[in-house]
């Protein structure tokens, strides 16, 4: 009898081992397909002229394969996204946490897990519809869709896993601590923020670079807004993230050709970003558990 | 065991019939196959004039290698595939050589701007003095004093392709916006006062205007007699010499045949007869 719930138990065990070992095998296989896909191209093109050539040319009589407009065009969108997007999010968790009454925390709350549940094709959509219009017409500029409608969608778009993370950093700060700080005749909002935030920080900024993931990673949304024309990037141009630059092309480039495994490369180095992302992300949480 | 038996041989009889029903398919699947090459432009009306073949003739597979225009009718010249796919005309050089093209379809490329925009009519070089940057502004174009946003594709699209070859404006287009799809230019064009685009003529509806080219509104009509100028004719390559297949010849005269109408309609291009 005994020897029949071990073996259970020991058939159940695996069960679960395989099941955890499907992921390590999705990432694995992921990794090394980008690898083999991606490395060609760049040694072909080169890998500084292919990182810091700044014209993208794929097809026509004069070819360049040139991303750095790509990834400037990411750093600085995620950069401006997570430049609105951390203060309104930290303040709002902040509030949350400690300021707002139940009614109100119920309604902020689930405002913020529908905004998370939105597709990103939804926020593209809205963007191109109502947003670029109107960012013509404020700035009084030919065209709206521009790195500054990518910047505003994106913020939009990374406040939900800023304040759902540093939210749960919050509150787990222990009540002792604000209890303590309070009895010394800190006023509330000193406590909050003398007190809890500094406390919560290494989860706090745990989430703003999972947001800087998100942006990162969003093509749908920004593909929509942002013109996707190959340009340097500035406020008010047309410009194309990395994520977009994969996307928009791999439809049409012909299989096999330099340029549909120069796509692959940029697909590389996006994976790469967001490995390094990662890999902050991991620091920082690893020290919000140790203290 | 006397179940297991049962099983086994159930197993064993599906697998055998399963063998057999392939080895027939290979055998018919031998001969009865259509193969296509060429123009990229042309995925979407021989991918779908290939679909409604092949559910009438269900044991017929129909094959499409999207390559381009001159690599198909390279194709088809050496005797890689039964009919090449061409989006433009064929040239002198290439009828000499006893290549024989047959128009399947004209594809009408309109020119799309905000219904806002008082501008009407534009000429070719007009449009190409536009798109190359050489007309920053509509007050030069006849419109309004306001600075020209251009909308385009992505850069191997069929579309593309086919607009910059008609105007002349090959790779030199400084666009504002590059967009993945047809819907996205009109869009773009819809909301943007200043802003001009390009779209199959069949995906334009009213919420933008479309313009005459050389004083001629595209339509089937004008498209077909050619007085509109931004179009190209969707070529079936064959050789003059050398009989068809059994199959690949169905094939042709299907895409030539009444019923094939709708479907070449419904791809967005006009059809020839």
């Amino acid at each position: 009898m005994k020897s029949k719930a071990k073996l259970i138990e020991r058939v159940v065990h695996g069960i679960f081992l395989i099941l955890g070992l499907f992921t390590v095998a999705a990432v694995l296989l992921i990794s090394v397909y980008l690898i083999i896909s991606g490395i060609p191209a760049i040694k072909e093109i080169g890998l500084f002229e292919f990182l810091f050539g700044d014209k993208w040319t794929p097809t026509g009589e004069d070819i360049q394969f040139g991303i750095l407009p790509f990834i400037l065009t990411s750093v600085y969108g995620t950069a401006g996204a997570i430049l609105i997007g951390t203060p309104i999010g930290f303040f709002t968790a902040v509030y949350l946490s400690k300021m707002a009454n139940s009614k109100v925390k119920g309604v902020v709350s689930s405002a913020v897990s529908m905004l998370a549940g939105i597709p990103s094709v939804v926020y593209g959509l809205v963007g191109m519809l109502v947003l670029v219009p109107a960012v013509r017409k404020l700035f009084n500029i030919p065209d709206g869709a521009s790195l500054f409608s990518a910047i505003i969608v994106l913020s939009v778009m990374v406040l939900p896993s800023i304040i759902k993370v540093s939210l749960t950093a919050l509150e787990a700060v222990p009540k002792e601590y604000e209890e303590g700080s309070l009895a010394l005749g800190a006023t509330p909002i000193e406590t909050y923020f003398k007190v809890s935030v500094p406390a919560a920080k290494s989860g706090i900024a745990a989430a703003v670079v999972l947001g800087v993931g998100r942006a990162v990673g969003e093509a749908m949304a920004v593909i929509m807004v942002s013109g996707n024309v190959a340009n340097m990037p500035g406020l008010f141009e047309s410009v194309r993230f990395l994520t977009t630059a994969v996307s928009s092309e791999m439809a049409y480039a012909a299989d096999g050709s330099l340029h549909r495994q120069a796509l692959f490369s940029i697909a590389l180095v996006l994976f790469l970003f967001i490995m390094l992302i990662n890999a902050v992300l991991n620091f920082f949480l690893k020290k919000n558990k140790e203290g | 065991m006397k179940k297991r038996n049962i099983i086994g041989r159930i197993t064993a009889l599906c697998l055998a019939s399963l063998m057999l029903v392939m080895a027939m398919a290979g055998c018919t699947g031998e001969e009865k196959k259509v193969a296509t090459d060429g123009s990229t432009s042309m995925e979407k009306v021989i991918g779908a004039l290939g679909e409604a073949f092949e559910s009438e003739n269900s044991t017929v597979t129909f094959t499409y290698n999207p390559t381009g225009s001159g690599t198909g009718i390279t194709a088809v010249s050496e005797g890689r595939c039964d009919i090449g796919l061409s989006s433009r005309a064929l040239k002198d050089e290439e009828t000499a050589k006893g290549l024989k093209g047959t128009i399947l379809a004209y594809d009408g490329i309109a020119v799309i701007v905000n219904n806002e925009n008082p501008v009407e009519d534009l000429t070719i070089e007009t449009i190409a003095k536009i798109y190359t940057g050489e007309i920053t502004n509509w007050k030069d174009a006849g419109g309004n004093n306001a600075e020209i946003v251009l909308i385009g594709r992505e850069a191997n699209s069929g579309t593309r392709d086919g607009f910059e070859s008609v105007v002349g404006v090959e790779d030199e287009c400084k666009y504002r916006q590059e967009l993945t799809a047809t819907g996205d230019v009109i869009s773009a064009v819809a909301g943007n006062p200043n802003a001009i685009g390009y779209a199959s003529v069949a995906s334009v509806k009213e919420t933008v205007k479309t313009l005459k080219v050389q004083g001629v509104t595209p339509n089937e009509t004008t498209i077909k007699d050619g007085s509109y100028k931004i179009q190209r004719p969707f070529v079936l390559v064959t050789k003059e010499d050398v009989k068809l297949s059994d199959t690949a010849q169905a094939f042709f005269d299907f895409c030539l045949s009444e019923d094939a109408k709708a479907i070449i309609t419904n791809a967005g291009v006009v059809p020839a007869n």
